[in-house]
């Protein structure tokens, strides 16, 4: 224990903001003042799809009350398999069981799936081009409990994996669209899924909007700004563009729930419009996620506008409540708005 | 093995009181979040009063001491027992008690290594621990040091290949410097252990992995006790393990007989009421 690595060992945390807050690790439901929620959106929407494919299945490992799973496995008990803590068995069983004809849908948390269950996934599952269809609980920076259970960089290592289809939804309503939506697609799919009570954010600033994948979607227009954000971020985007406009700052909204195959097309129009700062939004490291994947398009497009990446550091993060640690780390509404307002 | 601290250690308190100190501990600090593992803790509360206060050996005022035994809590959630145990050590300051979980805490929700003296790895990924325990048995052999390797795991981390991977490495290579507690609380995440993924027959399946392996009822120190002391006495390179039958929330009747779940939700008000609960139960 002398590496670098242990520099701040046993120091009492550095917080910036505020006096102590307790950890609000276990909470249910992302803090998202002014929305409304819907209860377990995945669970209820994946029962309904199972009612009209027989095919489908659930699987867990030891995750299913946590990735609210527990409703399929309710309603749908003899479709349901707990498979024990135990995430690279859940995946090689998954794609066995998409060898044989049926359509799982595995659940547990990011990180397991990306650091423990990757070879499997990428073996088993994604060399195969198989159905399976992986839907992970704490995605980026959604639990106050450590790196252990952060999946700060999850895009990264799956954006890596060929064949892979990965969405990051928003909210209730792109979570309860992508069910069948990932259903209907022939090939793996990996999912960030936020669970609990869910907020209802999408339709409530654009009422017309529907999921729909490999598709990114403008939600609000703006003049000044364009941020390109994916998963949370999108609702941080927008209240934080509700804050801005307040100071007679323009910011459009380009929502961007598959992060694989992206939709360069979409982004690159969008980005191309002349005059805005393009500021990308991502739950994720700036390393590997959506910021590097939209600034590659648009420089192997020639398009050049200014750019900022909004993203989680790359660094193991700290343990705390949850507020406390998206100030810190920039991913809070008003931190968003400050840093947009501090690029113009 | 030195004998000087473990001696001082033991001191003239019993154990039964170090395990109701380290259960009242856990305890306040569930109070002061709100919320915690408190079943997890008052569960393995005699297994850490005999661990830290029978079977290790350690320094208080110097955490790192190369001689000490080393303590590793693979199962990372169950931080708040151990934070509750290396405050009656004397290794954490128990002025600290009231920053439990606080976001300047030394003592986060999950153990983490470079937060806490005395927390030897960061668990929490839970399926860790046993990989890293006999990668360090190796090395304190290599160093030719006399120390032991203990690492606290879970039912539920049974259920991780990585487990049995150690398993089976760590009985090739004759790590008899090593000694794996199980806590065996019939609770994981989903539901009891025993209808999610049965890990019986347990004893002969760790037998069968080449260990040295003991069960007994976790809650009965006595048994706890004796168990330790046969786990380090076994002749031979054979690493040990002892699986310890607990019961979550022992201490404070009215937790044990609630629903149990992994996370036992406490009103408010119960907290309080857990204190006194305990205190009417505090040994003679
Ligand atoms: C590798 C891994 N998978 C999943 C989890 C999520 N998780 C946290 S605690 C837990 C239950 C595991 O069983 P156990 O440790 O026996 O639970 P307890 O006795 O505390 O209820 C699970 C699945 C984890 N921390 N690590
Ligand atoms: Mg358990």
């Amino acid at each position: 224990m002398t590496s670098a690595s242990m520099a701040r060992k046993y120091k009492a945390r550095q917080v910036q903001v505020g006096q102590r807050s307790t950890t609000s690790a276990m909470i249910a439901s992302l803090a998202a003042e002014g929305y409304d929620t819907v209860q377990a959106p995945f669970g209820h929407a994946l029962v309904e799809l199972a009612r009209r494919d027989e095919r489908v299945l659930g699987l867990t490992a030891d995750l299913g009350k946590y990735t609210d799973l527990h409703v399929f496995a309710e309603a749908m008990p003899d479709r349901f398999y707990q498979m024990g803590m135990a995430e690279a068995v859940l995946m090689s069983a998954a794609a066995g069981l998409a060898r044989e004809g049926f359509m799982p849908f595995a659940t547990t948390y990011a990180v397991f799936a990306a650091r423990r269950a990757y070879d499997f996934i990428a073996m088993a599952i994604a060399e195969e081009n198989l159905p399976v269809r992986i839907v992970c609980a704490l995605p980026g920076l959604t639990t106050g409990y450590g790196p252990s259970h952060q999946a700060t960089e999850d895009l990264a290592i799956f954006r890596g994996l060929p064949n892979l289809t990965i969405v990051d939804p928003c909210d209730a309503v792109d979570i309860a669209q992508m069910v069948p939506a990932i259903a209907a697609h022939d090939g793996p799919v990996y999912c960030r899924l936020l669970r609990g009570r869910v907020p209802v954010v999408l339709t409530r600033h654009k009422p017309d909007y529907r999921f729909e994948l490999g598709k990114a979607q403008l939600i609000r227009e703006g003049r000044d700004v364009l941020v390109i954000a994916t998963g949370l971020m999108t609702m941080r985007a927008l209240d934080a563009a509700e804050a801005l406009a307040k100071d007679g700052i323009d910011v459009a909204v380009l929502h961007v729930p598959t992060i694989k195959p992206l939709d360069r097309a979409t982004i690159t129009e969008e980005a191309g419009k002349a005059g805005r700062l393009v500021v990308t939004a991502e739950n994720h490291t700036v390393v590997g996620g959506l910021g590097e994947a939209v600034a590659t398009t648009l420089l192997t497009a020639g398009v050049t506008p200014a750019f900022r990446m909004i993203g989680l550091p790359d660094a193991f993060l700290e343990a705390g409540a949850l507020p406390t640690l998206h100030d810190m780390y920039g991913i809070s509404t008003d931190r968003v708005a400050a840093r947009i307002r501090s690029w113009l | 093995m030195t004998e000087g601290p473990r001696a001082r250690a033991r001191s003239n308190v019993s154990l039964e009181q170090r395990a109701w100190n380290i259960r009242r501990k856990a305890l306040l600090m569930g109070e002061v979040q709100g919320q915690g593992y408190i079943g997890q803790a008052l569960g393995i509360a005699d297994v850490l009063a005999a661990a830290y206060f029978h079977a290790l050996d350690y320094r208080a005022d110097d955490p790192e001491w190369e001689g000490r035994d080393r303590f590793l809590l693979s199962v990372g959630h169950y931080a708040i027992a151990l934070y509750a145990t290396l405050m009656e050590a004397g290794i954490l300051p128990e002025e600290e008690l009231a920053t439990y979980g606080m976001d300047d805490s030394r003592m986060p929700m999950s153990g983490m290594a470079s937060y806490t003296p005395g927390m030897e790895i960061t668990g929490g990924s839970l399926g860790q621990g046993l990989g890293i325990a006999l990668g360090m048995a190796m090395g304190l052999r290599r160093k030719g040091a006399g120390a032991f390797v203990y690492n606290l795991m879970s039912d539920g981390e049974l259920g991780e290949g990585s487990t049995w991977e150690a398993a089976m490495v760590a009985a090739h290579h004759g790590l008899g410097n090593l000694i794996c507690l199980v806590d065996f609380n019939n609770q994981q995440a989903d539901g009891r252990s025993t209808a999610m993924l049965s890990a019986e027959p347990l004893e002969a399946k760790w037998r069968a992995f080449g260990w040295h392996c003991q069960r007994v009822d976790g809650n009965d120190l006595k048994a706890v006790v004796a168990a330790f002391d046969a786990a380090r006495a076994v002749a031979g390179p054979v690493p040990r393990v002892i699986v310890f039958d607990t019961r979550m929330c022992k201490g404070v009747p009215f937790l044990e007989q609630r629903e149990i779940a992994h996370f036992v939700r406490v009103e408010p008000e119960e907290w309080g009421k857990a204190l006194g609960v305990l205190e009417e139960g505090r040994p003679q």
